[in-house]
């Protein structure tokens, strides 16, 4: 077979972090490629830069043979290179029509769009992926899973020659999933290459010729998928030793009581698919514990975690016991009067207020204790972020800095600086460690096991692996929703964790 | 190479200077000031009457943006500032010429009812999430319309027809008070009205808890709801005050035009958007404060006032007003 497309000795870094080194990948014509790796190993990222979302990267990419340098996903999508990306780049409040020949409208002379024209391809478009839909459709109107085959149409009318599928199937059902793995079949008998990324185990057999590892944003193998078997490719992605970058994790009484129970959680799906986000979960959690979540991309522990915090629009169903007593997640605020606290995935967009100081972010949970009577007192709120900033080893000019003008680490920091003085029994921490230097991650891990000392509840998700084993002292894995693994300190294994994660579920479950 | 340096030290030390916001509305001040005692109109300019006239002038507006400035603050807009004006200019006539109501009585009314109103635009905001472009629009509208229906589309002042005839109607006191400059002559009392509004809107945003709540939902709507912050609450809050502001203005309205005018108000809201604007409040909320809305306030009034006496054409105002207020947003903005 022929070779369409080779990346060679791709290495880029974001702001000093060097997120792929020296990755090497080739695609044949007539193949499915498949890209493994565990979330933050650099397929997303190698992705877009094939893409042309990421321009400013070493190495070279070669399209049959000839070198190229796209500049944009326009010109990458112009030269065959088609995406079709995890989050939809669809526009709800237009028709099926207008968004499949958005930015190509067929245009006669001046410019007046020939609508005759346009509907004919798009009924042609839309029969090819199976879709009985009038053009006329909003897109918004329509659920989640036929917006993704739209997604898939709209990159097929392209006539790419490489087409590059991410997570296609997260939110399409069992009767959908066929369809397009036989559309992927008629592809490849077209010649085209196809680049697929997955989490799920059974697909991955399902549908690849060949796999390539990534790991750490380095290349670890590319082999054939008939000689990969399921053991031998969880252990590449997984590969590492834990080395001694954790501290040691001091022993903690375990209180009899337990801090929170959780039983048969359910919420809802944000975006409106009829599968829950959160499936059914149950679990205990005891003062002075850390619960590991362990799951990959559309897991739902976020959801999970949002759900107890109260942040989500959808009233999720279930029982839940804190400290005994009844507790329903109204909204975040009642949630922190009972003592919860809640650390986002994103600081940035649901963290921090970036262009307030760091005393104005730290007391944001808080303020109704540094003003009782409605009434500001401006020298106890300093004091207090003062103390939480030392604690926390904060490193920053002054406490009147926007936090926008501090490091990854240094605004982590903040964040949980709002969440010590908040004064939490219950901290729900998503991806703590994200973004933030090595330095900071130590700091982070200390503070986790002196809250831990205090006899706090932590709940966290991480999606790094060597911190999920070196962190929990029990883990949970989730997989589309739902528990697929129970694992203590002893008995957790990369592998054993990952497989879980990627829906194979644990024979047998201690809970 | 050795000048380059030497001239980059200088540069810096003035770009930290103006990196505060405040400092940068201060240099828009007296730019305004200095084109001001240049273009004097015959040392007009330096007479304390000229400037005793602008205050009393720009204090209804410098009430105005006093309440949009905590509306902006929190990420929002208040369009109905204007109209809420003409309404409550129009009930505080009716009630205190054309009925003899007690200012202690009708003050309060009004002041309610501005407030009311606001506080009607900010649950619309809260409640039902919809736009503060939309929702203040509706009741920019809305106010208009009641300003109207309660006045029957007629200035409420001080002559009345009844059935036995033309009567004419004394002026309240309370009015006369409003209108009237102390200090020898020296300071119009709207001026100390708007200086009063101004230091309330600064204790509620700097001295309240509330006040950190509005900065935290212009900063991060997101990220203050998830912190337990009363996102809806402060809101309408926000946008009560800024009703309430706007009934003050109504009754000083009155009070200087000795009459109820329907009609009065229009545009000013655009105006209070440019004085919060053009001191340094940042429109995307989370930024700015009432110092800078002070400073913004002088900057339009002495703008306008400058223009005046030099005898600029309305013609000519309008289109320098225009190309210096996106001057000074052009400017504000240079240093971030």
């Amino acid at each position: 077979m022929a070779t369409l497309l080779s990346m060679e000795h791709i290495s880029i870094a974001f702001s000093g972090n060097r997120v792929l080194q020296d990755v090497s990948f080739t695609l044949r014509a007539g193949e499915t490629h498949l890209l493994a790796g565990e979330n933050g190993a650099g397929k997303t990222t190698l992705m877009r830069i094939l893409g042309g979302v990421y321009t400013d990267y070493e190495g070279s990419i070669r399209l049959d043979g000839e070198p190229v340098r796209f500049h944009s996903p326009v010109d990458a999508a112009r030269r065959g290179v088609a995406m079709i990306h995890q989050e939809l780049s669809l526009i709800p409040s237009m028709t099926v029509l207008d968004n499949l020949f958005l930015g190509r409208e067929q245009c006669g002379p001046g410019g007046w769009v020939s609508f005759r024209r346009q509907q004919a391809a798009c009924r042609q478009m839309l029969a090819r992926v199976g879709l009985d839909l009038s053009p006329h459709t909003w897109v918004g109107d329509l659920p989640m899973s036929a917006r993704q085959m739209l997604e898939i149409a709209k990159a097929l009318s392209m006539d790419a020659r490489v087409i590059v599928m991410d997570e296609p199937t997260s939110s399409l059902t069992a009767q959908e999933v066929e369809r397009l793995f036989s559309l992927i079949a008629e592809l490849k008998s077209e010649g085209r290459g196809i680049v697929y990324i997955t989490h799920k185990m059974e697909e991955i057999y399902r549908i690849s010729d060949r796999i390539t590892v990534l790991r750490d944003g380095a290349l670890i193998d590319t082999r054939p998928a008939s000689d990969l078997p399921r053991e031998e490719l969880v252990r590449l992605m997984v590969g590492r030793e834990l080395t001694e970058q954790f501290p040691e994790r001091p022993s903690v009484s375990r209180a009899d009581q337990p801090l929170l129970e959780v039983r048969d959680f359910t919420v809802p799906d944000p975006g409106g698919s009829p599968r829950p986000a959160v499936d059914g979960v149950s679990f205990t959690l005891y003062p002075g514990e850390i619960l590991g979540i362990g799951g990959l991309q559309g897991s739902g522990a976020t959801e999970l975690l949002l759900g107890l915090f109260g942040a989500l629009d959808s009233d999720p169903r279930g029982e839940v016991l804190l400290e005994g007593r009844p507790y329903r997640p109204g909204s975040p605020g009642d949630a922190i009067s009972r003592g919860i606290a809640c650390l986002t995935n994103d600081r940035k967009e649901t963290g921090l207020a970036l262009c307030l100081d760091i005393v104005a972010n730290a007391t944001m949970a808080s303020l109704r204790k540094y003003s009782p009577s409605g009434i500001r007192r401006p020298g106890l709120e300093r004091a207090a972020a003062e103390h939480a900033s030392r604690r926390l080893n904060l490193r920053a000019a002054s406490l009147d800095m926007p936090v926008e003008q501090l490091s990854g680490g240094n605004q982590q920091k903040v964040v949980l600086a709002k969440w010590m003085l908040s004064e939490p029994r219950l901290i729900l921490l998503d991806e703590p460690t994200r973004g933030v230097d090595v330095g900071a991650k130590q700091e982070i891990y200390r503070l986790l096991f002196e809250w831990s000392r205090e006899q706090m509840g932590i709940l966290l998700i991480t999606s790094e692996m060597p911190e999920l084993l070196a962190l929990s002292d029990r883990i949970m894995v989730m997989h589309r929703g739902r528990v697929t693994g129970w694992f203590t300190r002893d008995t957790a294994t990369p592998e054993g964790v990952l497989a879980a994660a990627m829906g194979r579920v644990q024979e047998e479950m201690i809970a | 190479m050795i000048r380059k340096s030497a001239s980059d030290g200088n540069a810096a030390g003035l770009v930290h200077l103006l990196a505060r916001p405040s400092a940068r509305a201060l240099l828009a001040l007296a730019l305004i000031l200095a084109v001001g005692a240049i273009f004097n109109a015959d040392g007009a300019f330096f007479r304390w009457d000229t400037h005793r006239d602008m205050l009393r002038h720009i204090s209804r507006f410098g009430i105005l943006a006093c309440g949009m400035t905590l509306v902006i603050i929190s990420g929002g807009i208040d369009l109905a500032v204007g109209s809420v004006l003409g309404l409550t200019a129009v009930l505080s006539a009716l009630m205190m010429i054309h009925w003899q109501w007690h200012p202690l009585v009708a003050v309060p009314v009004c002041l309610l009812i501005g407030a009311a109103s606001g506080a009607v635009s900010g649950g619309l905001i809260a409640r039902f999430r919809i736009q503060p472009f939309i929702a203040t629009l509706a009741m920019m509208v809305f106010a208009r319309g009641a300003a109207k229906y309660i006045s029957g589309g007629r200035k409420i002042a001080q002559g009345v027809e009844t059935p036995s005839g033309f009567q004419f109607l004394p002026l309240p006191s309370f009015f006369d008070l409003l209108n009237a400059k102390i200090f020898l002559d020296n300071v119009a009392v709207v001026t100390l009205v708007f200086l009063g509004c101004l230091a309330l809107s600064w204790v509620v945003l700097d001295r309240l808890r509330v006040g950190r709540h509005l900065y935290a939902i212009g900063g991060n709507e997101t990220a203050a709801r998830l912190s337990g912050v009363p996102v809806g609450w402060t809101k309408v809050f926000a946008y009560a005050m800024s009703g309430l502001f706007a009934a003050v203005a109504g009754i000083c309205q009155a009070a200087q035009e000795t009459q109820g005018d329907p009609e009065a108000g229009v545009s000013y809201e655009l105006t209070a958007i440019a004085i919060v604007v053009i001191g340094g409040t940042s429109l995307t909320g989370g930024r700015g404060g009432m110092v800078l809305t002070l400073l913004g306030t002088l900057t339009i009034g002495y703008l306008e006032k400058i223009l005046s006496i030099n005898a600029v054409s309305e013609a000519g105002r309008l289109m320098l007003t225009g190309a210096i207020i996106v001057s000074a947003v052009l400017f504000q903005r240079s240093r971030r």
